[in-house]
């Protein structure tokens, strides 16, 4: 998935060329267009954006624009042609589900960074925290926003506060003081936690070789993981490597936030 | 100050703007005959860094129509557009009712509203 095209833009055109719609037809276009992931611009003057739709009965001026028709039979269709020709990017293909860092309230303590284990995090020049792979974070997964003991990462989507962006209150601080507790209890984070097990069940398997109990000692990793953060997606954790990958995985993401946090 | 340009959110791919809300208010800013950006999901848009926003973040007085101010906010920040708090105004169409939100949008003076600090106001 590329994230570097922008979406289509768009003008609802209604100046000279083009029928003026009334407040209905207009909230219908406009809803149409919303849901064909278009950003729309209602417009009555020639403009920069590229794109033209709208009920026109002349041509528009300036010449050369895309048009599109409101009357297109297959609207969406019409649109995507318009999309291909301006390098725009499709419509759909992806749930805008990424973690939104409040810098106001990150210390840079890289807790989220050495937790993904999906590589979303990373430091910029200045070995400051940044989100840099958006698509590759788990839908509807706000796992990392549960390590951060600052509570400084956001999930927009998300049900609720202050993940969703809702203001910060004494008491979800100290939620998230008690989620470390519990954490250090297990080990110090969640990934050590099955760590440990994989290396027991290692020996176990070792001498036992048997495929069930490697399952459902994974299975149980994975449901202590759950009870962890209970709102982490049953599918997200059915898509989580082995244990030997997870270990992997978590050793090399612990590497990379450790190395940013020794140049500071 | 010149007139607040008008920025609505259609969040279209996830469920979290009460859709009687979120309808109400584009159907409002339609009838007004109001020049206004409306967009499909301003997450989306983020996440591409999309040059929309930095035009939208560089450009004046502006009043948004979304969620949570933090996350907007910051949403704009993470696409290299960040806005500027004493000029932008977010109503969160997750808590408001579709006419308060109404009103701030297209009635009211522009009443800055970004949170600042650990303890926003």
């Amino acid at each position: 998935m590329a994230l570097s095209q922008p979406s289509l833009r768009v003008a609802l055109y209604e100046g000279s060329g083009a029928r003026t719609l009334s407040g209905g037809e207009r909230f219908d276009s406009l809803k149409l267009l919303l849901a064909q992931g278009c950003s729309v611009r209602r417009a009555t003057q020639p403009g920069t954006v590229a794109v033209w739709v709208g009920d026109f009965d002349s041509q528009p001026q300036p010449e050369g624009q895309l048009r599109v028709s409101l009357a297109e039979p297959d609207l969406p269709v019409a649109l995507d042609a318009s999309r291909a020709q301006v390098a725009a990017a499709p419509a759909g293909q992806w749930k805008p589900w990424f973690p939104v860092i409040d810098y106001d309230r990150c210390t840079n303590c890289m807790q989220c960074l050495s937790f993904c284990l999906f590589g979303v995090y990373g430091v910029d020049s200045e070995r400051k925290l940044q989100v840099q792979n958006q698509d590759n974070c788990k839908t509807n997964c706000p796992a990392c926003s549960r390590v951060c003991p600052e509570a400084a990462i956001l999930f927009p989507k998300y049900k609720a506060g202050p993940i969703n962006g809702d203001i910060v209150s004494d008491a979800d601080l100290e939620r998230e003081k008690m989620k470390i507790d519990i954490s250090a209890l297990l080990g110090g984070d969640v990934y050590s936690l099955l760590r440990q097990r994989s290396d027991k069940a290692k020996s176990r398997f070792s001498k036992e070789r048997d495929s069930d109990k490697a399952l459902a000692e994974r299975q149980k990793c994975l449901v202590k993981l759950s009870s962890l953060a209970a709102d982490i997606p049953p599918e997200v954790l059915a898509s989580l490597p082995s244990p030997e990958e997870i270990s992997r995985r978590a050793q090399e993401a612990a590497d990379k936030a450790r190395a940013a946090l020794a140049q500071d | 100050m010149s007139t607040p340009r008008i920025l609505y959110c259609h969040c279209q791919y996830a469920q979290v703007l009460p859709k009687e809300v979120k309808e109400a208010v584009l159907l409002a800013l339609c009838e007004a005959d109001a020049q206004f950006e409306a967009v499909a999901d301003l997450c989306e848009l983020s996440a591409r860094r999309d040059p929309l926003l930095q035009e939208l973040a560089s450009g004046g007085p502006l009043k948004i129509a979304a969620c949570f101010p933090r996350a907007v906010k910051w949403l704009f920040a993470a696409a290299n557009a960040p806005l500027d708090p004493l000029q932008t105004q977010v109503c969160n169409l997750r808590t408001d009712s579709a006419a308060v939100a109404t009103a701030a949008l297209l009635q009211e003076p522009l009443a800055p509203n970004l949170p600042s600090g650990k303890n926003p106001a």
